[in-house]
């Protein structure tokens, strides 16, 4: 492989909003946690940013031909991974996430899960001609993602397995499915739903039931609902101040420095604060779109693509619920909540983007 | 390279771009969410912020003090820890945790719990969720604080009242105003959960001891943990009230009763003022306060006693021959008799076809007014009373201010009963039969009376006439808490030194002379008495049933010095059987008054005396 790329092909534009949203998260996560016994949480966020700069690095110089092609090796050693996590995992909050490496920190396998399945599925469509997806490929596509769909899912960790969803999702999009399918899959997802709700857990039922009306219960369990939306809306238009929103400050918004940063932050920043950092998501998978668009075949799209379908669903997910558009789920905003996993995570993601567009012109 | 389609275009264009426009749907649907919330109405969120985050807690007044007469404490407040409980913020698992931390019984709270949430406030309204807190519970409140939002821990200061029920109905207790109550007129200014006085002297002058409360408000985390406060605004302290009531004397009076069932009211004639007032049995108040229990409410609302009747405003009984002054004040007014007019009693005599007992069997020979009083000869007011009619009778009944309130400063007085031929149409619808009279008289029949119209009356009557409202509150001291004050005009009638005198004297000799009230003698003071046995129902049937309850009432009225009276008592003594049993109660009472005065008109202090006794002495009498 040619390894003939100089810094000037590095996108730097990615990099940099990135760091931005990333700046603000830290920022927000040292705010949420002031008056907590854990206000250390922004030094290791810092920390974890900067190794993630580290891993992107990595990620853009190893050629993602070769990533992709070894993507089924990859895909093996993550499911040894979360095998292991089911059988040693670490229990946190009554589900086992988290996989110790003695000596070291706490991996959420889950999360590098994404990034296998990001190269895993260009490994899967991006050699297929457009139009040309047959049932057998989607079948096996789809059985490939439904293990580690279901081990993630046994943590259990309903939001991290669903996330696995948009990447195949994508994969099958830009591949183009017959319409015909696409019919029958609409019926199918239709028939399913209700199969599903029988499925989902009891606490999982809850939640839902609280998304649907959240001030029927409000010190239960729509308790996290309302407190995000009584935090967004106290921020008004230009919010309470940095390290001042009183709901953030009070410790009424549950998991500030994670799964709900983002109400701290739009209570604390307002609606101008919320369309600054929405602005800096939207371009950031503008952006990733364009790599997408530039990339020099297809399996660089697919990855570019995929990568951008996850974002947008984390960010989806996450925001939508910050304003009650969604029901609570455990689902981290992808570089502003806290947390190790999920910031490598997406460091190492946008280091494959990058790694597309550094190799555009390279066949 | 090879492996892929080399006619496809060289990225899939069509679906990367379908892909922006659904990434930018969604972020301006996203951001329609802020927009309502933050740019559309945020004051509804703030508001909600604030609720979440302020606490309003009251600071609770300390009622004004009671005081004596002389400035000693009758009723006073002691700091103790208060749980409130927040209406809107009541969950069904805090229940179990609660219940057993503040040891209420589990059922108890669930049930206070739902009628909490049904009685919700306008507003983030608390209610009182228990009193007197010992220490065991405030350290498990703080050790719970954080899964316990609905509960906040107060200081408020609770009612002291005197050991043993002392003065327990004149003063009266307090407690959380009722639904009931929280629609009369009486409390319009207090609002759910308010502390009033329920009885007495505390729910008379209420408004006068009831402080303002102060509000604190402060700032909460999402724990309920006190962040800071936020604004602070004082309590103040409802208004002391100074009573006329004699400590030394009330508690003469009560050692006097002992475990009699009765009353005790002294009284100064000559302004009104209550000296001391004992109804026995009495009830412990301070177990009221801070809330009853019910079980513990049901054992003193059933008890046969009825230990929550202020006997001396409320029982209404017969007089029996306590009554027979005020019948010779109409004999000699109304001009029927004087006090020559003389009667031959043999042991009874007949009016209107029915024979009448007196309580002597042998007789009492020729008696005139001074000697019927004295030995308190039925046959004499038998003639007498028939001589009146029944008419004049009530007029100088009614006169003397039986048959309506005193309206002395306490709630709920009773007003007995004056029989009158009016009162027999309007309640009976039926005439007033003459042998009616004979029984009424001697204070039987359907005449009813308390015993402090029976000090009252006889006060009056010796005051030569002037009828002063009984007061709780000097003249003095209602002119310093009520605004334009105007003493009430004593109510008067025109009584001679000539139809004065053979009363007095006959109830001079009741005490001095032999006569019924000799336990009422003090040497080298002139006493004044009489004494009453009152029926509860006929001789035939008490004799019948051998149920003391059914025993005569024993009432005894005194007043003295005779020629210039500075104290009248009244004494009932439940099934006390005879007037004589009484009569020593009153004399305690007496004595103490004028000991009391002896002491005080001894020279302070003596130049070659030690100094320590004497101030010894300074603070008992004025602490």
């Amino acid at each position: 492989m040619n390894e003939q790329y100089s810094w000037r092909d590095f996108d730097w534009t990615l990099l940099l909003v990135a760091l931005l949203i990333a700046a603000l998260g830290a920022l927000e996560v040292y705010s949420a946690t002031l008056s907590t016994p854990w206000h250390d949480a922004y030094l290791r966020q810092i920390l974890w940013i900067g190794l993630g700069l580290g891993l992107m690095w990595v990620a853009s110089t190893i050629d993602y031909h070769w990533l992709v092609q070894h993507a089924p090796t990859f895909y093996v050693l993550t499911l040894v991974g979360l095998v292991g996590v089911l059988l040693f995992g670490t229990v946190v909050n009554g589900s086992r996430r988290w996989l110790p490496i003695p000596g070291l920190v706490n991996l959420q396998v889950s999360e590098f899960a994404k990034i296998m399945l990001v190269l895993l599925v260009a490994r899967l469509f991006a050699e297929l001609p457009k139009g040309r997806l047959d049932l057998s490929t989607l079948f096996k596509a789809g059985f490939i993602f439904l293990i580690p769909l279901v081990l993630v899912a046994r943590q259990p960790d309903l939001s991290t397995s669903l996330s696995f969803l948009p990447i195949l999702g994508m994969g099958i999009f830009l591949t183009g499915l017959p319409r015909k399918y696409i019919a029958v899959g609409l019926v199918a997802a239709t028939l399913a739903a209700p199969v599903g709700w029988f499925l989902l857990s009891d606490y999982q039922k809850d939640r839902v039931t609280a998304f649907m009306n959240p001030e029927e219960d409000p010190r239960g369990k729509g308790y996290q609902a309302l407190q995000s939306k009584i935090a967004v809306g106290s921020g008004g238009i230009w919010g309470q101040g940095f390290a001042r929103g009183t709901q953030t400050q009070l410790r009424f918004i549950p998991e500030a420095h994670t799964d709900f940063v983002f109400a701290s932050y739009a209570e604390e920043t307002g609606f101008a604060g919320v369309l600054i950092v929405l602005t800096l998501y939207f371009g950031l998978l503008m952006r990733i779109v364009n790599n997408a668009q530039t990339a020099a075949d297809p399996a660089g799209t697919q990855i570019c693509m995929a990568v951008a379908a996850l974002l947008l669903f984390q960010i989806t997910v996450n925001v939508g619920m910050v304003v009650n558009k969604m029901p609570v789920t455990g689902m981290p905003l992808p570089l502003m909540s806290y947390g190790g996993s999920n910031t490598l995570t997406v460091f190492i993601l946008l280091g494959l983007v990058n790694n597309v567009r550094i190799r555009r012109f390279t066949n | 390279m090879t492996r892929f389609d080399q006619h496809r275009p060289p990225s899939r264009e069509v679906e990367t771009s379908i892909f922006q426009y659904i990434v930018a749907a969604i972020f301006l649907w996203l951001l329609t969410g802020f927009w309502q919330l933050q740019v559309q109405d945020p004051e509804v969120y703030e508001q909600r912020a604030t609720l979440n985050s302020v606490k309003s807690l009251p600071i609770p007044a300390p009622r004004g003090r009671i005081l004596d007469r002389d400035g000693r404490v009758l009723v006073d407040n002691i700091q103790t820890f208060r749980m409130m409980l927040s209406k809107d913020a009541v969950r069904a698992e805090s229940a179990l945790l609660i219940a057993e931390g503040l040891n209420i019984p589990y059922e108890e709270l669930v049930d206070r719990l739902g009628t909490v949430g049904i009685q919700r406030g306008p507003d983030y309204q608390q209610v009182v969720l228990k009193d007197g807190l010992p220490l065991s519970e405030v350290a498990f409140f703080e050790a719970h604080r954080g899964e316990l939002p609905e509960l906040e821990l107060i200081r408020s200061p609770r009612r002291r009242y005197p050991l043993n029920g002392m003065a327990a109905h004149m003063l009266g207790y307090v407690g959380q105003i009722s639904k009931a109550q929280l629609n009369l007129e009486e409390f319009v200014l207090h609002e759910s959960g308010a502390e009033i006085g329920k009885a007495g002297i505390e729910r008379r002058y209420n408004d006068f001891l009831v402080g303002k409360d102060g509000r604190r408000l402060v700032l909460v985390d999402s724990r309920s943990r006190r962040v800071r406060d936020l604004n602070r605004e004082e309590a103040e302290p409802g208004q002391t009230l100074r009573l006329t009531i004699d400590l030394d004397l009330q508690v003469v009076a009560d050692l006097a009763m002992g475990d009699r069932r009765g009353a005790v009211v002294a009284l100064d004639p000559r302004n009104g003022e209550i000296l001391a007032m004992v109804s026995k049995p009495a009830f412990d108040v301070n177990a009221f306060v801070g809330g009853v229990t019910e079980a513990a409410w049901r054992n003193v609302a059933r008890d046969p006693d009825k230990p929550m009747l202020n006997r001396a405003t409320q029982a209404q009984l017969a007089p029996g021959s306590i009554f027979k002054p005020f019948v010779a004040l109409a004999g000699l007014m109304e001009g029927a008799v004087d006090k020559d007019f003389q009667v031959l009693c043999t042991g009874g005599a007949s009016f209107y076809g029915r024979y009448f007992r007196c309580h002597r069997a042998g007789g009492h020979g020729w008696v005139n007014m001074e000697e019927a009083l004295r030995v308190s000869c039925d046959v004499y007011f038998y003639n007498l009373g028939k001589e009146l009619g029944i008419d004049r009778i009530a007029k100088y009944a009614e006169l003397a201010g039986f048959g309506s309130r005193t309206d002395i400063d306490l709630p709920a007085e009773a007003e007995g009963i004056v029989p009158s031929s009016r009162w027999k149409i309007r309640f009976f619808r039926d005439k007033w039969y003459a042998g009616e009279t004979i029984s009424v008289s001697i204070g039987q029949g359907a005449l009813t009376i308390t015993p402090l119209q029976a000090a009252h009356a006889i006060g009056g009557l010796a005051m030569g006439g002037v009828w002063h409202r009984p007061r709780l509150i000097a003249d003095r001291e209602a002119a310093k808490i009520l605004a334009n004050y105007s003493p009430p005009e004593p109510r008067r009638a025109e009584i001679t030194e000539e139809q004065l005198e053979p009363i007095v004297r006959g109830m001079w000799r009741v005490v001095n002379d032999g006569g019924t009230g000799v336990r009422a003698m003090i040497p080298g003071r002139s006493v004044c008495g009489k004494t009453g046995s009152a029926q509860r129902i006929s001789r035939t049937l008490a004799f019948e049933n051998d149920d003391p309850r059914l025993l005569d009432d024993g009432w005894f009225i005194a007043f003295a010095p005779c020629e210039a009276p500075e104290i009248v008592v009244s004494v009932l003594f439940e099934n006390g059987e005879h007037g004589s049993w009484a009569a020593p109660i009153a004399r305690d009472v007496i004595k103490a008054y004028f000991d009391k005065q002896e002491r005080r008109a001894q020279p302070r202090r003596q130049p070659d005396q030690p100094a320590a006794p004497q101030t010894a002495k300074a603070e008992i009498s004025r602490p």
